[in-house]
């Protein structure tokens, strides 16, 4: 009857699944593209300014007595540098306040890890004969999660800024909290447009509806041409061509909102190292210090994630021949097995990754903005533009639907 | 953990610590009071050691305080102990992003003291040496303006250019920073055998270059908006505070040492001064890339024709004769030693001699009471003369600008402070 063994992994399914899901997303892919994302940042801007960028770092195999050293172009960069990090000297200057002190660089990173659990990064596999969506929560409210969780993020700049009792740090910690929370509102009012269309909060339903109507940055990926019974062009739609355009502006608007949000260039105003001497940061050091830096790639990763989801079709590709009986432009629904399952995770991260290089080549070409044009684009700018695209997604639906 | 706190031994010490404790916990609010934040000595916008002590209301200045002073070597003061020639290698320490138009500068003074003019070759030589030292020098303002307004990508750019300046500096001077390469009445050694054809090789590589750098920021929108209306100087005001340079011809006068006074036989060079409109950072930031493509300008034509013959002033009391001949006659070995060890022996009097230099009008003013060393020498170093305006120009701004405005004033502490 107690036939434990058998049937401890179907029985606790519901906690170890979710586990694995976390440890795996978080600790294989998440944490190491975070590693990754910050040699990459060097290697592309070497690419970017004629340099050669790091490419020394190996494992020193000739310490353990082998003939040579393991190099591989300086893959092993990340890993040193996170040594350095852990082994520098943790100081606390005297004149800080000791608890946001500490405090500060975990709220940093928090938000950026809590808030990739809802986006989708692959359709589904099956493990145990059960299909398990790969998501780690599929809430039905995902993006109020997201927009709940990114709010808590600009608390680690703000509370580094003031907890460090410093000049520069608190100018930093002052235009992080403006500029934070002006964007929020920006970002939140273009996805309203999204969630018009798609008519759910979800951010999986978001990826499916995207797999049978086209991505939402480019609704003509669902047109597609049978020639079975006769030459005919499928889903081809009035509503795909009109509501590109207010797909598009919300796309731009997001985006941007995005870099604001992870105070990249050109929206890094609260670390300036040639305004505010690295801003919020000053005064801090070791692992701490190192904390915001991974703050700021996995709010990064997030906010790729989060594009990728809602505007590039998450984890679906384009491809034409899933269908067999018509040569369609559909995108795979994902439905067809393991192969296909890990082929979706794939093309996610794959999406990420291109949208991470992309946040990089814009880094490191353009200057960065001052205060209060910033503050002037935020709110005279994207707000509007993030309101009149509503209205005029509104318009566009209540004609064709 | 790693935590520590000091702990302070004595009981008069802590007294102190509670009382300032209980102070910082007594003010009321902050609202109404402003914060005075000091910029420098070491900040990354004040290339090198500028401080600003600055009051901000918000993110606006109200007030702002330039402190110079902190890179002072006395070297005013050096120069009254020592030979003419002596000092050359301090001048590449004035403005170190273009040692060679410091030595071109001093030399050229000492020899207005002297009263020699220098053979046709010698003066296209110092020509070469002042263009490439101020395309050298605007690369690095250039670049480093961009960087402080955030653009990092460009003084990279820049610095690729500048290393090949440095790669025919070290050519022609064997040094690639402190180039010391003149002296008075001539040149420590002639141009080597291929040099001209590199600078040409150079010129024409340089300008795609800069056409680049020229599309990353000339049209960029965030540039414009950082740094257009930003830190406005009139031309009246420019020339009240006797800013020379590029500062003074981006506020619109068109005021070039090599125009109005030409040295060096500039005269018979075709360029023209860029020069600007409103007065602002773009005016400024333009000038400077204008200015580089003059001076290729004037590059290719000091190449083109070339003179030949002497290189040096023919003056045997005053100028190094030849080693080879040091060695074999007696004349020239008695030259040698009397200007190695009493120095050119000078007239007494007073002489000014002003050179455009990528920072500014760079002015050697020479007493002499005659002998070897002189009476008193001043330094007019337009980097100093520049940074007066910062009082003025930095209020109402914000902090974002300071650093526009600092780069835009493209400034070298070492020149500053002498």
């Amino acid at each position: 009857m107690l036939d434990f063994a058998s049937n401890t992994f179907a029985e606790w399914a519901w906690l170890l699944v979710p586990l694995i899901k976390i440890l795996v997303l978080l600790f294989a892919a998440v944490m190491p593209l975070v590693a990754y994302a910050s040699l990459a940042e060097r290697k592309v801007s070497a690419f970017m300014q004629d340099r050669v960028g790091p490419n020394r770092t190996g494992i020193p195999l000739t310490l353990l007595g082998f003939k040579k050293d393991l190099n591989i172009a300086g893959l092993f960069q990340p890993l040193a540098d996170g040594l350095k990090f852990l082994l520098k000297e943790d100081f606390t200057p005297a004149h800080v306040r000791t608890f946001y002190y500490w405090l500060a660089p975990a709220l940093a990173v928090a938000p950026a890890l809590l808030s990739i659990a809802v986006v989708p990064f692959g359709s589904s596999l099956s493990i145990g004969g059960q299909e398990h969506k790969m998501v780690i929560a599929d809430l039905n409210v995902g993006f109020l999660y997201v927009f709940a969780i990114t709010s808590i993020a600009v608390y680690g700049i703000v509370l580094a800024g003031w907890a460090a009792n410093s000049k520069y740090p608190f100018l930093g910690g002052v235009r992080s909290s403006a500029q934070m929370i002006s964007y929020e509102l920006s970002m939140g009012l273009a996805l309203i447009p999204i969630v018009m269309l798609v008519g759910h909060l979800n951010l999986n339903e978001m990826v499916r509806y995207q797999a049978q109507h086209g991505w939402n940055v480019f609704p003509f990926t669902g047109i597609g041409i049978s020639w079975k019974n006769g030459f005919a062009i499928t889903g081809f739609e009035l509503r795909n061509v009109l509501i590109w355009i207010p797909m598009l502006l919300s796309f731009v608007v997001f985006t941007i909102a995005v870099f604001a949000e992870t105070n990249r260039a050109p929206f890094d105003l609260p670390e300036s190292e040639t305004e505010l001497v690295g801003g919020y940061h000053t005064e801090y050091s070791s692992m701490k210090f190192a904390l915001f830096f991974m703050g700021e790639y996995a709010a990064m990763i997030t906010g790729c994630a989060l594009i990728a989801t809602i505007f590039l079709g998450g984890w679906g590709l384009p491809l034409p021949f899933i269908h067999d009986s018509t040569l369609t432009f559909k995108t795979f629904t994902g439905a067809d097995g393991n192969f296909w399952g890990l082929f979706n995770i794939a093309t996610f991260f794959g999406k990420v990754i291109v949208l991470i290089v992309f946040f990089m080549f814009v880094r490191w070409t353009v200057p960065r903005f001052r205060y209060d044009q910033l503050m002037k684009l935020g709110w005279v700018w994207m707000f509007e533009l993030a309101l009149a695209n509503i209205v005029l997604t509104a318009v566009i639906l209540a004609l064709v639907r | 953990m790693a935590t520590q706190t000091l702990e302070i031994g004595d009981s008069q010490a802590r007294a102190l610590q509670a009382a300032r404790a209980a102070a910082d916990d007594a003010i009321p609010d902050m609202i109404g009071e402003k914060l005075i934040i000091n910029m420098g000595p070491s900040h990354p916008a004040t290339h090198g050691v500028l401080r600003v002590v600055l009051e901000l209301d918000g993110e606006v200045i109200t007030k702002a305080t330039p402190d110079v002073g902190y890179l002072h070597r006395g070297d005013e003061k050096i120069a009254e102990n020592m030979q003419y020639n002596q000092f050359i290698p301090y001048t590449d320490r004035l403005d170190y992003l273009a040692p060679l138009s410091n030595n071109v500068a001093y030399a050229c003074a000492v020899e207005k003291l002297m009263g020699w003019t220098l053979p046709a070759r010698g003066q296209a030589i110092r020509v070469l040496c002042c263009e490439l030292g101020r395309i050298s020098a605007h690369l690095l303002g250039l670049g480093a303006f961009a960087m402080d307004t955030g653009a990092m990508t460009v003084f990279l750019y820049t610095f690729t250019e500048r290393e090949k300046i440095y790669n025919l500096i070290e050519q022609l001077t064997g040094a690639r920073f402190t180039t010391s390469y003149t002296r008075v009445g001539g040149h420590t050694r002639d141009i080597p055998a291929d040099f001209l054809a590199r600078v040409s090789n150079f010129c024409d590589t340089f300008i795609p270059q800069l056409d680049e750098v020229d599309k990353l920021l000339t049209r960029n929108p965030i540039f414009i908006n950082r740094t257009k209306d930003i830190g406005v100087i009139s031309g009246e005001r420019a020339i009240a505070y006797g800013l020379s340079g590029p500062n003074l011809r981006g506020s619109g006068v068109a005021h070039d040492v090599r125009k109005t006074q030409p040295y060096l036989g500039y005269e018979q060079y075709e360029f023209d001064i860029p020069v600007g409109s409103v007065g602002d950072c773009y005016d400024r930031y333009l000038v400077r890339m204008l200015e580089m493509r003059e001076s290729v300008r004037i590059l290719r034509q000091v190449v083109a024709k070339f003179p030949d013959g002497p290189i040096n002033v023919e003056n045997a009391k005053g100028v190094l004769p030849k080693k080879e001949r040091v060695m074999k006659k007696m004349e020239e070995l008695i030259h040698q030693f009397m200007i190695v060890t009493e120095g050119i022996k000078a007239p007494p009097g007073e002489v000014y001699f002003g050179a455009e230099n990528p920072k500014g009008e760079l002015g050697f003013y020479i007493c002499s009471k005659g002998g070897g060393v002189p009476h008193r020498l001043k330094i007019r170093a337009p980097s100093f003369v520049n940074l007066s305006i910062l009082s003025e120009l930095l209020p109402g701004n914000m902090m974002s600008d300071v650093v526009a405005i600092l780069g835009s004033l493209d400034f070298v502490m070492g020149e500053c402070d002498r």
